[in-house]
């Protein structure tokens, strides 16, 4: 039969257009396709890599955010506390401050008015002094008109001081 | 019966009409295929009286000097191919026009001082001194020439380079897109870009291995297209039957096998020759069945492609030549739709026979470079 006998032309051309055709594709279309569709996919691949890397990242950064923000918080809680203990502390030693030296305000005017009082006392004493030598004289001078007078004074008036 | 041919035609037209342009467009060209056929029966039919099926397809299947479009005799429309042929006294070449559409054997072309005969698209050459040419049909020989070796352009080699040429536009066109942009092409260069990576990740890779895919590849692409786009250029009317013919299936089977035995390793060759794990006696009764099967495998591929190809054509002619068996013009309203329906189903089988062809050469190469693990 015609139609399962090989004719040697054909063959032949075949075999000649095939190699032909695989040198000039390769060459010109297989080798510059299947590397860029390898380029592209490794690009493409790596760009999905990186996606990913990415989010990871970003999902950190907000972690880290939150971490931090905690940390804040805590950080002005403890200064609050920290302001509200200074504060009484404050208070506290200045309330003492103050009570001590009222006190001492206080003594010093408790000494300087025993001081007052005992100088008024002398000069009281000494006015006491002064008037009853007057007081003295004038009774010294009226009586030594009379002798009698003058010795019972005397008499008396050394009495007391014995008495004393 | 041509009137009623053309309102089928303009029925099928009118009922895909309203469907997107590029339904319409295949619909037609698939008409028309059945069409070219048609019109080469109508004519063979006024000039012999009786219809000869078997002649019919078989001119339709095999290859000739020049690619025939329609018509019979001296109006047929037929363009002339050069026909290129080694004689004893050396290269001859004229166009296969000289033939004047004579296929048996009546019309004598003198060239080179030797007078040429086209019998039944086969050239021979008379002997010294020969008149007429004379052929014995019991003995399938010819008495008093013999045929030169014909490498001639004949109708199946114009539509071979026909192909190649529109896969060398094709691909340079994609790879022309890479050096523009690194970005993923679109429209019709992204659907050749798709099949170039189904190429690489549903055959090559998972058949050969992601190690050594890269160095079949060209090979793979090549022949996945080609058989692909040649069948598909099969279906066009009056094209050529490429893929159907044995000729280019022996030579692509035996790319396969070249391929398989210049890269096998020594694991391959201990595998057939000598093949580990079974008992000594039974290696030789193997080794023989391992020989043969290294032979058989690409031959398989030759005679699957061929076969699923041809039979295709084969059927659709049959049932347009059912209308001139039965001698009734309303078989017409029966046999076209199946034509059509085998014809559409001819678009699967076309990628499915490619698909099917590089798929298995991927097997049988990986099957010669595998790493075998041993027992």
């Amino acid at each position: 039969m015609d139609l399962i006998t090989p004719e040697y032309g054909l063959f032949v051309w075949q075999v000649v257009v095939m190699i032909i055709l695989i040198f000039l594709l390769t060459k010109f279309a297989w080798k510059p396709v299947m590397k860029a569709v390898g380029e592209r996919e490794a690009s493409i691949n790596e760009a999905l890599a990186s996606a990913e890397k990415a989010k990871e990242e970003m999902a950190n950064l907000k972690a880290d955010n939150e971490k931090m923000l905690q940390q804040a918080r805590a950080e002005r809680d403890e200064m609050l506390k920290e302001a509200q203990q200074m504060k009484k502390s404050i208070i506290a030693e200045a309330t003492e401050d103050a009570n001590q030296k009222a006190e001492q305000i206080l003594e010093k005017a408790q000494a300087a008015i025993q001081n007052e009082k005992k100088t008024a006392l002398a000069e009281i004493k000494s006015q006491v002094a002064e008037l009853s030598v007057q007081i003295a004289e004038t009774v010294v001078k009226k009586q030594l008109d009379d002798k009698q007078e003058q010795m019972t004074l005397v008499n008396k008036m050394l009495d007391d001081v014995k008495l004393n | 019966m041509h009137e009623i041919f053309e309102l089928i035609l303009s029925q099928q037209f009118m009922a895909t009409h309203k469907s997107s342009k590029i339904t319409v467009a295949l619909m037609l060209l698939l008409i028309l295929n059945t069409f070219s056929s048609f019109a080469q029966l109508d004519t063979d039919e006024v000039i012999d009286e009786s219809f000869n099926p078997t002649e019919m397809i078989m001119h339709h299947i095999s290859d000739s000097h020049g690619w025939h479009f329609f018509g019979e005799g001296e109006d047929a429309f037929t363009i002339p191919l050069p026909v290129i042929l080694w004689t004893d006294k050396g290269l001859v070449s004229f166009m296969s026009s000289a033939f004047h559409h004579d296929v048996e054997g009546e019309y004598i072309v003198e060239a080179n001082g030797q007078k040429f005969v086209n019998y039944h698209e086969k050239i021979f050459v008379l002997n010294e001194g020969e008149t007429e040419f004379e052929y014995n049909e019991e003995e399938h020989a010819a008495l008093n020439a013999n045929s030169p070796f014909d490498i001639s352009i004949t109708k199946n080699v114009a539509s071979m380079l026909l192909t190649s040429i529109l896969m060398i536009i094709l691909f340079m066109g994609l790879a022309k897109h890479y050096r523009k942009s690194k970005k993923a092409p679109k429209g019709f260069t992204n659907i050749l870009e798709t099949l170039v990576v189904f190429v690489r990740d549903e055959i090559a890779k998972p058949q050969i291995g992601e190690k050594k895919y890269m160095k079949f590849m060209p090979f793979l692409l090549t022949v996945f297209f080609f058989i692909w786009i040649a069948n598909l250029m099969g279906l066009l009317p009056g094209a050529a039957n490429v893929t159907g013919n044995i000729s280019i299936t022996v030579a692509l089977g035996l790319f396969t096998l070249a391929l398989i035995l210049v890269n096998a390793n020594k694991d391959y060759w201990q595998h057939v020759f000598w093949m580990p794990g079974i008992p000594t006696f039974v290696k030789p009764i193997l080794a023989i069945v391992e020989i043969l099967g290294v032979f058989i495998k690409p031959i398989a591929l030759m005679i699957r492609l061929f076969a699923n190809i041809t039979a295709g054509h084969i059927i659709i002619l049959s049932l347009i030549g059912l209308i001139f068996i039965l001698e009734t013009a309303g078989v017409a309203a029966i046999s076209v739709p199946f034509a059509l329906f085998i014809t559409v189903l001819e678009l699967l089988v076309a990628f499915l026979q490619a698909f099917i062809f590089t798929m298995l050469s991927a097997l049988f190469i990986g099957m010669a470079v595998q790493e075998h693990e041993h027992h």
